[in-house]
């Protein structure tokens, strides 16, 4: 099945209807091995058991950034190719990457308490990742803003590669302006080999995060493949009432 | 399994990571419902699509 | 006289004459700056101290007001229509009233700093290393805010969605222009590379600030 194929929302409908249990089936697996590597993963040298905490904070981190990558190859099929689910899969995957930008947000926050002893520290990684999720707020923001679904997906689609591009100058920039202005304590998060105890768990689970993003983002480009045909059908009912 | 000492911000991390992704599921599970009401309601209505498919057609 | 001119000079006017705007950001600067020592305590060291970083976010903020009108006025009276019909390509027609926002409205900014200066207790290396960052900044600030302006100018709302999108998007700049002149006033670190950075941001931003701009246009107006 040909990416043309799948241009038509009814054949991507039954589609996604035949895909969605085996991929809830796959991720509900996938998470009960990824926890219980987890909870049974040792204790690290330096951060004792808070280490797992990072289990769930780097694949989200992770999921935060390839979530915009996905919405930019959208884009790319909105602008370039005028490929019609393109505009659904972009308006479907912002909500569920600013959940996971959340996320990485928060477990960020609570692994660094016991770091740092406060709950925020203008660190490199977290400041660029706040900086990430106010764009994610933005581009929904931009999604809601316009009327029209397809104006919509066009002025969100060129948000959106703005954004990419500016994410790597972004990232670098935070980092420079950080390692201008280190702070007092110096701390390792995870460090720069993972030991093996420690890398399965987190791949696991990034697994894990991963197939519930591809999940999410096939329901809900679904509902929205549903929601813009109600959109139609309630002009066609408005136009034909005015007749 | 002992958490040590910082065993609350751990838990909290898991059980945060839940309820967002319970909120997630959740959301679009009701938004499918909401709007598979408003197509049921809409061909009981009596509108016709355009490929005079039944508004309600998933497969 | 070339229709990219023309464009420039038209707008230019515009912009400074009353109900233009211009100098409305320059006014916009003044209270900003004004109001950062009641905010933090009349204390000169502090308010040296600073500095840099009152003076670059008051230069942001008030570049990010006035960009709301950078497209605005020209969609209400159809004008933007006509000039994305036009034979001028409309990336350079954008870059030209780019171009001519700055001049009007970033320009005034950056003379304005030595008076501001004197206000935070900012000795004359330390305003004109601060006034060079805010020269080869600016530019950034205008040409990717235009991106935003460009996104919103359909919008009923569009200023303050304007405001969320562009703000982001603004921060490398403001962090290599504070690093740059705080490099220059007290630091051990160069101030060459933090500025070199700050011209490469605004070189780049000349080049897709207008090609971003006007797709969005483009597809705004249709």
């Amino acid at each position: 099945m040909t990416l043309t194929d799948l241009a038509n929302p009814t054949k991507f409908l039954a589609l996604t209807a035949r895909l969605l249990p085996w991929l809830v089936g796959a991720t509900i697996l996938l998470f009960l091995i990824g926890l219980y590597q987890s909870a049974t993963a040792p204790d690290d040298y330096q951060q004792g058991a808070t280490v797992k905490i990072m289990f769930i904070h780097v694949p989200n981190a992770w999921l935060s950034m390839f979530v915009w990558a996905v919405m930019s190859a959208a884009a790319l099929g909105t602008l370039v190719w005028r490929h019609p689910l393109a505009d659904v899969a972009a308006k479907a995957a912002a909500p569920i990457g600013a959940a996971f930008t959340f996320l990485a947000l928060l477990t960020g926050s609570l692994w660094g308490r016991p770091m740092w002893g406060t709950y925020w520290e203008w660190d490199a990684r977290l400041t660029s990742v706040l900086i990430l999720f106010l764009m994610y707020l933005g581009l929904m923001a931009l999604w809601r803003a316009v009327e029209d679904p397809s104006r919509a997906a066009r002025a969100a689609a060129v948000l959106t590669l703005v954004g990419a591009i500016n994410l790597p100058i972004i990232k670098f920039s935070v980092d420079w302006w950080n390692t201008l202005h280190q702070p007092a304590s110096v701390f390792r998060m995870g460090g720069p080999t993972l030991d093996h105890a420690f890398l399965i768990p987190l791949l696991v689970m990034a697994l894990a995060f991963t197939l519930l993003f591809v999940t999410l983002h096939l329901a809900a480009m679904r509902n929205e493949i549903l929601r813009r045909r109600v959109r139609s059908l309630q002009m066609m009912q408005a136009s034909q009432k005015a007749a | 399994m002992s958490l040590g000492s910082y065993a609350s911000f751990i838990l909290a991390s898991y059980l945060a990571a839940a309820l967002v992704v319970a909120i997630l599921i959740g959301w679009i599970a009701l938004d499918y419902r909401i709007q598979k009401r408003h197509l049921r309601e809409l061909e009981e209505s009596g509108v016709i699509r355009r490929s005079g498919r039944s508004a309600t057609e998933i497969k | 006289m070339s229709a990219l001119g023309a464009l420039i000079q038209r707008d230019i006017r515009i912009a400074l004459r009353v109900g233009g705007g211009a100098l409305i950001g320059v006014l916009f600067f003044l209270t900003v700056v004004v109001l950062m020592p009641f905010a933090v305590g009349p204390d000169l060291k502090l308010l040296a101290r600073l500095g840099p970083a009152i003076l670059w976010l008051g230069a942001l903020l008030s570049s990010l007001l006035t960009l709301d009108r950078l497209f605005m006025a020209d969609h209400e009276d159809g004008s933007l229509d006509l000039i994305a019909m036009a034979r001028t390509p409309l990336e350079l027609a954008c870059a030209a009233k780019a171009l001519a926002h700055w001049l009007a409205s970033g320009l005034p900014l950056i003379i304005a700093t030595p008076v501001l200066g004197l206000l935070l207790n900012l000795d004359v290396p330390a305003t004109s290393a601060v006034a060079m960052t805010l020269l080869a900044g600016t530019p950034a600030l205008t040409f990717t805010g235009m991106i935003g302006a460009a996104l919103a100018v359909t919008l009923h709302r569009g200023g303050l969605l304007l405001a969320v999108l562009v703000l982001p998007l603004s921060i490398p700049v403001l962090i290599f222009g504070v690093a740059a002149s705080e490099a220059a006033i007290t630091g051990p670190h160069s101030f060459g590379a933090p500025f070199a950075i700050l011209c490469a941001l605004s070189l780049v931003s000349l080049v897709v600030g207008p090609f971003a701009a006007a797709v969005s246009l483009r597809h705004g107006l249709d």
